[in-house]
């Protein structure tokens, strides 16, 4: 799997294995993530792709019973994120996420947005009044919502919601941005509209995003994995995998004989 | 099987249709029995104590003749007995309620204390009165006092509001967690801007209907040894001397309302029974218009808390 003029990396999965308790749902995965591009996790239900996605916030972490092997390196310190020794919360700082559902806190839109300012321990009103502005921008949202900032963030429509979340994760300038099949929930217009934000994002942070529709993948990413029960089987440009895939179970989703 | 002709299925409808009716009857009356008894009780105790509805039974304290005896010093007592019993049962209850939802290990030792928090609700009443007694009366010291009682009550409420407290955490979707916890916040952080708050309406609501139990709540308060004959009232809370005069009202003896009653109706003189009905009317109106706080304000708090 060995792909040329690839630019820098920002994280790479070093044989990855994850159990729930007894249960194995990541076998062995290996795969690197590119500084500044979109790369995309597909495949069938349950093959696991949410589950690694998780596994670079350390989400895993909230529930009892679970438990990684092997790393995930992320550049460029070079750091295990995975390292017991590595506190989650650290990791969640520097990795975002945009959840499946839209899951906005029922504050106001403002307060959505300054969260996680605050948490890191801001209360300067300009810095915050300047940073959530910065962020609603980055969020595509800004024109819509600035003048009621204080309005119930649930007042929104699910699409707004949705840019809502990424803008709340935007604010703490991560450098790895996770999506969870984040537009599922959401209308074909809605849809677009967060495809279009994807690729305006990647100019400034690393994605990785999971999706069950194809099309999606084919439209937002630059590099495709495709995931079968807990295993990385193809990994690749997604021009090339989805063109003239390697693998035989990547041709048979791809062209739908299967999942 | 033969395919129902449409003469069977009408009759096979109708069968139903009788049963349903019957069952319909027999739940309303199931439901105004409980609902008659007590508006009896309540319309009952109005008529009786009416005659003594005047602002003088509200500000008279005890005394000896039925016709000038008042409740001033059990309402204040109860009062205030209630104003101990919050300050200490929400702080604990609440922060047992949310160790639990959120911090503590899944393991045999929560399930073990788990258990035994739903034990706790069952204890008699006047157990609790016991174990004050020995602990708060003798052993701490604190004397036949409002502090006392209020502690004993506090105990008393305490598995209602963790209770009350674990079910509104449970409320809260894991999605509203884990967006807090994906932007870096710890576990504290977490509760503090989120779990709390939106908690807060079904805590509340807990809280209060805790306290309406406490407000009635007899054995305990006699095992302390609640006095029966108060004419002076403790200190306004609070405006005493800083620091020691600000708490002297925990200090003083008291009564409160249920033993006001329980003591009128033991009279022999017929007139104090007038009185009993009159106050246990104000008790109800008390308890009453506490559950009404609690509904009206988990509603008010409700409406911005949607996921």
């Amino acid at each position: 799997m060995q792909i040329h003029d690839n630019p820098a990396l920002k994280a790479e999965a070093r044989n990855l294995n994850f159990y729930y308790g007894e249960a194995k749902a990541l076998k062995g995965i290996n795969m690197p993530i590119y500084d500044k591009k979109v790369t995309a996790l597909i495949g069938p239900s349950g093959c696991g792709k949410s589950t690694y996605l998780r596994s670079f916030n350390r989400m895993h972490d909230l529930y009892p019973g679970n438990r990684y092997e092997g790393e995930i390196r992320f550049f460029p310190d070079n750091t295990n994120l995975l390292s017991p020794e590595v506190d989650p919360i650290e990791v969640r700082m520097r990795v975002g996420m945009v959840f499946q559902k839209p899951n906005p806190f029922p504050k106001s839109i403002y307060e959505n947005v300054a969260y996680g300012l605050r948490v890191r321990g801001e209360n300067n009103k300009r810095v915050l009044d300047d940073k959530v502005e910065h962020a609603l921008k980055g969020g595509a949202l800004w024109d819509e919502v600035k003048d009621r900032l204080n309005e119930l963030a649930s007042n929104l429509s699910g699409g707004q919601q949705q840019r809502l979340c990424i803008a709340r994760a935007l604010a703490t300038d991560p450098e790895l941005l996770l999506f969870d099949e984040p537009t599922s929930a959401l209308d074909p217009i809605a849809t677009a509209a967060i495809e279009e934000l994807v690729h305006e994002l990647k100019k400034r942070v690393t994605i990785l995003i999971v999706t069950h529709n194809m099309q999606q993948a084919a439209r937002v990413s630059d590099y495709t994995a495709y995931m079968f029960l807990g295993e990385m089987i193809e990994f690749g440009k997604t021009d090339e995998i989805f063109l003239k895939p390697k693998d035989k179970r990547t041709e048979d989703y791809i062209t739908g004989r299967m999942g | 099987m033969q395919p129902l002709t449409t003469e069977q299925i009408r009759a096979v409808i109708a069968r139903g249709k009788l049963k349903d009716t019957i069952f319909k009857a027999l739940g309303l009356f199931c439901l105004s029995i409980g609902l008659l008894v007590i508006v009896a009780l309540i319309v009952d105790m109005f008529i009786k104590g009416s005659e003594r509805f005047t602002l003088d039974f509200f500000m008279n304290f005890a005394s000896r003749r039925a016709t000038q005896a008042g409740i001033l010093s059990a309402w204040v007592g109860s009062l205030l007995v209630m104003l101990v019993t919050a300050l200490a049962a929400v702080p604990l209850g609440v922060a047992a309620g949310l160790y639990l939802e959120e911090y503590a290990k899944r393991n045999w030792l929560t399930h073990i204390i788990e258990v035994n928090i739903s034990n706790l609700a069952a204890v008699p009443s006047i157990v609790y009165g016991l174990l004050a007694l020995g602990i708060f009366v003798y052993q701490f010291g604190f004397g036949q006092s409002i502090l006392s009682a209020g502690l004993t009550l506090a105990l008393l409420i305490l598995p209602i509001i963790i209770v009350a407290t674990r079910e509104a955490i449970r409320a809260i979707p894991a999605m509203i967690r884990e967006g807090s916890m994906a932007v870096g916040a710890t576990r504290w952080q977490t509760c503090r801007y989120h779990i709390i708050p939106y908690a807060m309406p079904g805590i509340l609501t807990g809280v209060i209907i805790g306290l309406a139990r406490a407000i009635g709540e007899t054995a305990p308060i006699i095992t302390i040894g609640a006095l029966t004959f108060i004419a002076f009232l403790p200190p306004v809370p609070f405006t005493g001397e800083p620091p020691a005069g600000l708490f002297e009202w925990v200090m003083s003896p008291f009564t409160v309302m249920p033993i006001q009653i329980f003591n009128w109706t033991s009279r022999p003189d017929p007139a104090f029974e007038v009185n009993a009905a009159a106050a246990g009317f104000v008790l109800m109106v008390m308890v009453l218009s506490m559950n009404a706080v609690a509904i009206y304000l988990r509603y008010k708090m409700r409406k911005n808390i949607k996921w």
